[in-house]
C-alpha cells in the first residue's frame, strides 16, 4: 500500500517479495504463494479498504447494541419481518460481527505483508547512495549547463557543498543526489502505526474493564466487582487489577438555562486511592474525569432521589431512605419506586413519578416544566400484599412485581410536595421529606490506550511526511571543457527528476540551478 | 454584536452570488472567444455556447490559448474577496457575540465550513493552482449552502452544554470544519473533473455532447482538475486524520472512552476510509482518473452524510449540535 502518487513504485512496491528456494517447493506452493501475493496486492487492498466503508454503513444507520439495546429492541419490535433478517446478518452488532472482522483482519494482514517487503526495500534504499549519473542530462525533465573557470574537483567539492539537505555522494565525475527519503520513511510510520493501533484497540479490549455505579448524594462506592451495577470487562480482565479506590458524593449539582438545557453538572467528591489513605476532594464534571492510578472515574448521568419517610400504622418508622428515581423525559419526570417489606404487618409498595418542576394539567395528569427542582412533588400510587421479595429470587430495584399487591385507595394517584404526608386508610403514611440527586459513574480502566495515542501520533506524523515530503534526485557533473566552451575551463551540468510531485519541479529546479549558479559561477564570456 | 454577524454573513452571500455570475460572464465570453479563435484555424462553422457578452470578440490567428482574464473574470475575482472579507467578519462578530468560538451548532459550523471552502480556493486561484473559470462552479454550492445554513439551521447565539466545555471544542472542531470545508472543494472539483473528463471522451468519439457534460467546454483541463482535486485532499486528509484523532482524546475524557462507535465516529470512519482509498486508488493502475475521482465523491458524499443525516435524523453523542 502506497500513497505515492507514481503508478511505477506502487505496481512494483506492493507486489510480494521475489520467490527464492528451490523449484519443486515452489511448484508445491505456487497456489499459496498466488493467493498471497493477490492478498497483499494494492488492488485487494483497495477492495478491502471500500469493503470496510461499505460494512460500516450499517452500523452508522441500524441502531446498535453496544449502543443503545432500548433503540434495537424498539426497532425489532417495528420491524418484525426485516429486522430477524438483519439480526441474523449481524446488522445490530457490526463492530462485533465476525464478517466486519474479517474484512478488516483480511485488510491488515494483506498491509503486513505488503510493509515487511517495503520496510527492508526502504533499508536497502537508505544505505545504498544515489544512483549515478546518467549519460545524457538532455533526456532528463530537467537539466542545464554551463561553462566555469572553477577547476573539475572544486565544482564537484562545491557542489556537493551547496546541496545541503541533500544526501550527495562524489560517484566518478559526477556528483549524486537524493532528497525526500522521510516521504517513504513517513508512508511506513505511517502504515506500522495503523497495525500499532489496532494492538492498542485489542490490548484495551482484551485487558480492559469498564464499570458503572448510581451513587446518591451522601452515599460513597468502593471500586470491586459486586459494587458496580453494571459491568463489561474485557475478555481477559482480572478482578485483581482492579485499581484500588473509593469515594463518597458529597453534593451532585446541575445547573440550567431558562430553556432547560443544561449549563454545568459537578459531582463534589471526596475520595481515597485506598482505605488508610486520607480523603480528598475532586469536582468530578463531564469534561473532567478523577484520575486514580491507572483508573479514571467519570460523570455520566444523574437523577432526583427524594427522601421518603414511611411509618407504620403503630408510628414507628418502617422505612426512611433516599429513592432513586429514573429520568423519563428531558426535563427529568422520573419514575420511582418504593417498597416497604417491614412494616409488621402487611407489606407495602408506592410506585409514581417525581417531577422536579411540577405543573398539572386539566386532566390532572402531572408533568415537569423544567429539570430544575424549583417546586418538586412526588406523585404516588400506594400498593398493599406481599411484594415477592421473600421468595428469595433476586429482582430489580426499579421493578414491582404487583401479582401479590391490591392497590390502595382504589389506586388514586396522591400528589405530596415537600414535607406534605399521605395517611393511608390503613393509619400507615408516606412523607416527602426533601429532594436530593443522585449521579451514575463509569470506572474506566484502558492498558490500550497509551500505546493507542502513541500509534496515533505517529499516523499524523507518517501521513504529514508521506503527503508533503518531496522526492527529487538531482547529479551535477564536471568535465574538463573541449574548445566549444573554451579550453582550460570546466563544464558544469546539472540534470534532476521529481519522483513525485512534478508539478512544483520546475521551479524548485530553477531555484537549486540558480544557487549552484552563485557557488560556481559561470565564466565570463571571452573579451576577443 | 449577532445581528451584525447575521447581516455580514447576508451581505456575504449576496456578494458571493454576484461573484458567480461574473466568473460565468467570464468564462462564457472566454468560451466564445476561443470558439472563433478555433473556428478561425480550422475555418469551420462556429457554434457559439451560451452566447456570452463577447460573440464577436476580434479574430485572432494565433494559435489557441488562454484568452487573458477579462473584465469580468477580474471584478468576480474581485467581488469574491470582499465577500470572503465580510464572510470572516461575520464568523468572527459571531465569536464575539457568543463569548466562545464560533463553531458550536451546525449553523456557526456550516458557516465556518464554507469559509474554509472559499479560502482554499481562493488560495489556489491566487497562487496559480486552480483555474479562475472554477469560479462559477465553486461559488454556486457555496452559495447554496451557505443560502441553507442561514435559512434551515439558523441557530441564535446561545451558551453550550457541558459536554462542550473544553478547551477540545477548539482544537476538534476547527480541525474537523477545516477538513471538512477543503473536502467539499475537492468534492466539486473532482466532479468538475468527472464533467471534463466525459467531454472529452464524448468528442474524442465523435459523439453527440448533451447538457450538462457540455459544460465540460468552459472547464481546465482534466489532467489539471484531477491534480487540484489531490492537492485538496492531501491537504484535507492529515486534518482530517488529526481531528478523527483529536475528537478520540476528547470522548476519551468526556464520555470514558476513545472510540465507541457512535454514528458520528463511525460516520468519520467511513469517510476516513474513503479518502485513504482515493489516495490509494490515484496511485493504482486501473483506478486512476475516473474511478479515482467517483470514490472522492463518494468520500464528500459520506462527509455530507456524516455531518447532516447523522446530525438531524440519527440519535447519537454528537446530537446536540
Amino acid at each position: 500500500m502506497t500513497t505515492t502518487p507514481e503508478l511505477g513504485d506502487a505496481v512494483r512496491l506492493s507486489t510480494a517479495p521475489e520467490p527464492v528456494g528451490p523449484v519443486r517447493q515452489r511448484q508445491l506452493l505456487a497456489p499459496v504463494r498466488r493467493t498471497w501475493r493477490q492478498l497483499t496486492s494494492m488492488r485487494t487492498a483497495l477492495l478491502l479498504l471500500f469493503l470496510l466503508a461499505l460494512g460500516a454503513v450499517p452500523g452508522g444507520f441500524l441502531p446498535q447494541r453496544s449502543l443503545n439495546p432500548v433503540r434495537v429492541n424498539e426497532y425489532i419490535a417495528k420491524h418484525p419481518t426485516l429486522a430477524p433478517v438483519l439480526d441474523r446478518l449481524s446488522l445490530f452488532d457490526v463492530f462485533a460481527a465476525p464478517w466486519f472482522a474479517a474484512v478488516y483482519l483480511l485488510l491488515f494482514i494483506s498491509l503486513v505483508g505488503c510493509l515487511v517487503p517495503r520496510i527492508r526495500l526502504h533499508a536497502r534504499a537508505l544505505r545504498k547512495p544515489p544512483p549515478l549519473a546518467p549519460g545524457n542530462f538532455r533526456r532528463l525533465p530537467a537539466s542545464a549547463r554551463w561553462a566555469t573557470d572553477l577547476p573539475v574537483e572544486e565544482v564537484l567539492t562545491t557542489s556537493r557543498r551547496t546541496l545541503r539537505g541533500w544526501r550527495a555522494v562524489r560517484r566518478g565525475t559526477a556528483v549524486s543526489a537524493e532528497r525526500g527519503y522521510l516521504r517513504e520513511t513517513g508512508n511506513l510510520l505511517f502504515h506500522v502505526s495503523l497495525v500499532l493501533l489496532l494492538v492498542g484497540i485489542a490490548q484495551g479490549a482484551f485487558y480492559g474493564f469498564k464499570g458503572t455505579v448510581l451513587v446518591k448524594e451522601g452515599s460513597g462506592f468502593a471500586n470491586a466487582i459486586l459494587n458496580f451495577d453494571d459491568i463489561h470487562p474485557g475478555r481477559r480482565f482480572d478482578e485483581s487489577r482492579l485499581v484500588p479506590l473509593h469515594f463518597q458524593l458529597d453534593d451532585f449539582a446541575a445547573t440550567y438555562g431558562a430553556d432547560g438545557k443544561a449549563r454545568t453538572f459537578d459531582a463534589h467528591v471526596r475520595y481515597a486511592p485506598d482505605a488508610d489513605a486520607p480523603m480528598r476532594p475532586y469536582d468530578i464534571r463531564v469534561n473532567s474525569p478523577l484520575h486514580v492510578g491507572a483508573a479514571k472515574v467519570y460523570l455520566l448521568g444523574h437523577g432526583y432521589a427524594p427522601r421518603v419517610v414511611v411509618h407504620d400504622k403503630d408510628g414507628s418508622v418502617a422505612f426512611d431512605a433516599t429513592v432513586p428515581c429514573l429520568p423519563q423525559d428531558t426535563k427529568f419526570l422520573s419514575s420511582c419506586t418504593i417498597k416497604v417489606p417491614d412494616t409488621g404487618g402487611e407489606q407495602l409498595a408506592f410506585q409514581g413519578v417525581f417531577t422536579p418542576t411540577t405543573v398539572q394539567n386539566a386532566t390532572g395528569n402531572v408533568a415537569s416544566a423544567h429539570p430544575a427542582a424549583q417546586s418538586p412533588a412526588l406523585t404516588l400510587v400506594g400498593f398493599r400484599g406481599d411484594l415477592g421479595v421473600d421468595a428469595g429470587i433476586p429482582g430489580s430495584v426499579y421493578d414491582l412485581d404487583r401479582r401479590r399487591l391490591t392497590p390502595v385507595d382504589g389506586g388514586r394517584p396522591h400528589l405530596l410536595a415537600t414535607g406534605q404526608t399521605w395517611t393511608l386508610p390503613n393509619g400507615a403514611s408516606v412523607t416527602f421529606a426533601r429532594t436530593t440527586e443522585w449521579a451514575t459513574f463509569q470506572v474506566t480502566q484502558d492498558p490500550g490506550k497509551g500505546l493507542a495515542l502513541a500509534a496515533s501520533v505517529g499516523i499524523v506524523l507518517g501521513l504529514c511526511l508521506s503527503l508533503f515530503v518531496r522526492r527529487r534526485r538531482l547529479w551535477v557533473r564536471a568535465v574538463p571543457a573541449g574548445d566549444d566552451d573554451g579550453p582550460g575551463r570546466t563544464v558544469v551540468e546539472v540534470g534532476g527528476l521529481a519522483r513525485t510531485d512534478p508539478d512544483a519541479f520546475a521551479a524548485e529546479f530553477d531555484e537549486l540551478v540558480a544557487r549552484l549558479r552563485e557557488t560556481v559561477p559561470p565564466a565570463q564570456p571571452d573579451q576577443e | 454584536m449577532a445581528h451584525l454577524s447575521d447581516s455580514l454573513l447576508f451581505v456575504a452571500v449576496v456578494v458571493y452570488a454576484l461573484a458567480m455570475l461574473g466568473f460565468a460572464g467570464d468564462s462564457a465570453s472566454r468560451r466564445a472567444r476561443r470558439t472563433t479563435t478555433a473556428a478561425a484555424a480550422v475555418n469551420q462553422r462556429v457554434l457559439v455556447g451560451a452566447g456570452g457578452p463577447a460573440v464577436d470578440a476580434p479574430v485572432v490567428t494565433a494559435p489557441p490559448a488562454e484568452p487573458p482574464a477579462g473584465l469580468a473574470g477580474r471584478l468576480a475575482l474581485g467581488l469574491t474577496l470582499v465577500g470572503w472579507v465580510l464572510h470572516v467578519g461575520s464568523v468572527v462578530t459571531r465569536g464575539f457575540a457568543a463569548h466562545r468560538v464560533p463553531w458550536g451548532n451546525m449553523y456557526e459550523f456550516s458557516s465556518v465550513a464554507a469559509l474554509v471552502a472559499v479560502t482554499c480556493f481562493l488560495v489556489l486561484v491566487l497562487r496559480g493552482r486552480v483555474d479562475r473559470s472554477l469560479g462559477a462552479f465553486v461559488m454556486l454550492p457555496v452559495v447554496l449552502y451557505l443560502g441553507l445554513a442561514g435559512t434551515v439551521l439558523y441557530t441564535r447565539v446561545g451558551p453550550l452544554v457541558p459536554a462542550l466545555h473544553s478547551y477540545w471544542i477548539k482544537i476538534h472542531v476547527a480541525a474537523a470544519v477545516t477538513a471538512s470545508g477543503a473536502f467539499l472543494l475537492s468534492g466539486v472539483l473532482a466532479l468538475l473533473f468527472l464533467l471534463r473528463n466525459r467531454y472529452d471522451e464524448r468528442v474524442a468519439a465523435g459523439r453527440s455532447v448533451a447538457f450538462p457534460v457540455t459544460l465540460g467546454r468552459s472547464l481546465p483541463p482534466a489532467s489539471s482538475l484531477d491534480r487540484s482535486a489531490y492537492v485538496v485532499i492531501a491537504f484535507a486528509f492529515p486534518v482530517w486524520t488529526f481531528a478523527i484523532i483529536a475528537g478520540a482524546i476528547w470522548a476519551e475524557s468526556a464520555w470514558g472512552r476513545y472510540w465507541g462507535w457512535d454514528p458520528k465516529e463511525t460516520w468519520s470512519f467511513i469517510t476516513w476510509v474513503l479518502y485513504a482509498g482515493y489516495l490509494h486508488a490515484r496511485a493504482t493502475a486501473g483506478w486512476k482518473g475516473r474511478k479515482a475521482a467517483w470514490v472522492a465523491v463518494a468520500a464528500a458524499g459520506a462527509l455530507i452524510v456524516d455531518y447532516y443525516v447523522v446530525n438531524i435524523f440519527v440519535v447519537g453523542l454528537h446530537s446536540y449540535a
